[in-house]
């Protein structure tokens, strides 16, 4: 199972990568996409839009069920990724490339609360 | 996302259990079994498979019932509206176990396998309610679940090259014709039919056979072996229905849009009409009209329009409930059914279904979905 070093993690299998402007990037793991199987739609929140921690603020539908994303910490939405939109199976082929979207959050400090790659590991029994 | 992956321990299995764990399926509760959902190469590449070569099924989960005396077909077609005195031995038809209410307890098919001899395939989850059914209704006939069978399904536009090579005498078969077989010194029963739109065959095999039959099937390079999720995905491309989703013993035959199912002799107007369960409400039913139909929906957006969605017009007054609905991996976009007021049941009739607060644009539409390709002869 893939699960890199750099990145932080949910319970519900989001991942979070920090960036250097006090953003953050937001995908499905790995382990999310293959649960899902083949994602044939997803539903992104648009820009300016803002969300307190572990509200539902995504969707991704596989052929089989459709799957709500959780916002991993409170702020303003400000990128969505329209290519990921355009071909939603390339969450499939590529978890942590085929991000959902960026946010904007109240305090970037609690990244470092979320999950650790080997926290996040045990989580799902990898 | 939340986890799906609650497990219970008191599932029953099938006689192919451990070659679904072998093959890598993903095991979901289906019905009291323990059914693969999928195996490794997914559901849209298995639901396509199925289309273009041909797929494997595990469909032993279903009940397997024989029905036999000198009077079998008279009492039989108290219970399903067809002309089963008519069928001819060797011959199969779809059909329905009507209730009093003119409602549906399962649906089934059942197939004339010698004179006074029928076989019918029921729906897992109804087994136990359709054989006690029987029992309550018929009392000359013997009623023999078979249980130490297992059933495949082998279908999609190479089923037949490989039955070529598995049992040759089986391509006498055309679509919706059955018979008895000799495969390997066992008794085999076969029948050209399936529920994915495809040509096919369906394969009641003895249970300690069933492993290495099917494992010889899945040695032929057109075979992969497909799961529930491409089963459910292909029915419904195909417009069949589920029961207990898209009918159950409170829908009408009228409303499910079955009234096809009922033998033309069986009909208000037809050479033995009535004289089944229900008989009285159905062609009431039809007499005087439904106020809601099972249709078909073409979702005219990228959005799944899922099970349970609510159908409305356009001035989003409440119009209908989707009972199917899912991605066509045929079609590349979401197709649905469910049940409409009759007032916009026309094919071609706009309405909208209700997903996350949105309205999504949703056309009345013609099933199947994708062409049938049955084996007609």
């Amino acid at each position: 199972m893939n699960i890199p070093q750099d990145l932080r993690y949910t319970e519900s299998h989001e991942w979070i990568r920090k960036e250097a402007d006090g953003s953050i990037t937001v995908g499905i793991t790995d382990h999310a996409q293959e649960a899902l199987g083949d994602i044939v739609f997803l539903e992104l929140p648009s820009v300016g839009k803002t969300f307190n921690a572990g509200d539902a603020c995504a969707v991704v539908e596989s052929v089989k069920a459709a799957s709500d994303i959780y916002a991993p910490l409170s702020g303003e939405v400000i990128a969505n990724n329209d290519a990921a939109v355009s071909a939603p199976e390339s969450v499939n082929s590529d978890a942590y490339g085929s991000w959902l979207f960026k946010m904007k959050p109240a305090d970037i400090s609690k990244v470092d609360a979320l999950l650790t790659a080997d926290a996040y590991a045990k989580t799902i029994g990898a | 996302m939340a986890d799906t992956n609650s497990y219970s321990s008191d599932l029953k299995t099938t006689p192919l259990n451990e070659l679904h764990e072998q093959l890598g399926a993903k095991m979901v509760p289906f019905a009291g079994y323990s059914m693969p959902v999928q195996y490794p190469k997914g559901v849209k590449t298995e639901h396509l498979h199925t289309r273009s070569s041909a797929g494997l099924f595990d469909v032993s989960h279903m009940g397997q019932v024989i029905v036999e005396g000198p009077n079998a077909a008279s009492e039989l077609e108290q219970l399903i509206p067809l002309d089963l005195e008519a069928l001819a031995v060797g011959s199969q038809s779809y059909g329905l176990f009507t209730n009093d209410q003119g409602g549906i307890i399962d649906d089934l098919i059942i197939a004339r396998w010698q004179q006074n001899t029928f076989f019918i395939v029921i729906n897992a989850a109804c087994k136990y309610k359709d054989i006690e059914h029987l029992r309550a209704h018929i009392s000359e006939s013997t009623i023999t679940e078979l249980t130490d069978r297992a059933l495949l399904a082998l279908q999609g536009p190479k089923a037949a090259n490989v039955m070529q090579s598995i049992c040759p005498q089986a391509l006498q078969l055309k679509f919706m014709e059955f018979g008895e077989f000799t495969v390997q010194g066992e008794s085999m029963f076969i029948s050209r039919s399936g529920y994915t739109g495809e040509d096919g065959f369906e394969i009641s095999v003895p249970a300690q056979l069933a492993r290495s039959f099917a494992e010889h099937i899945l040695s032929f390079d057109e075979v992969e072996p497909i799961g529930l999720g491409a089963r459910d995905s292909l029915r419904l491309e195909s417009g069949l229905c589920l029961y207990g989703q898209d009918m159950n013993d409170q829908t009408n035959v009228i409303e499910a849009s079955l009234a096809w199912s009922i033998h033309k002799n069986r009909r208000a107007n037809g050479s033995k009409a009535g004289n089944f369960l229900g008989a009285d409400a159905i062609f009431a039913a039809q007499e005087s009209g439904v106020s809601k139909k099972r249709v078909g929906l073409s979702v005219e957006s990228k959005t799944p329009v899922r099970s349970g969605t609510l159908l409305v017009d356009a001035n989003s007054q409440e119009i209908g409930e989707v009972t199917s609905g899912g991605f066509s991996p045929s079609l590349e976009k979401p197709i649905a059914m469910g049940y409409v007021s009759s007032d916009f049941a026309k094919v071609g009739t706009e309405i909208f279904a209700l997903v996350r607060n949105k309205l999504i644009p949703v056309t009345i539409a013609k099933t199947p979905f994708v062409t049938q390709n049955y084996y007609r002869g």
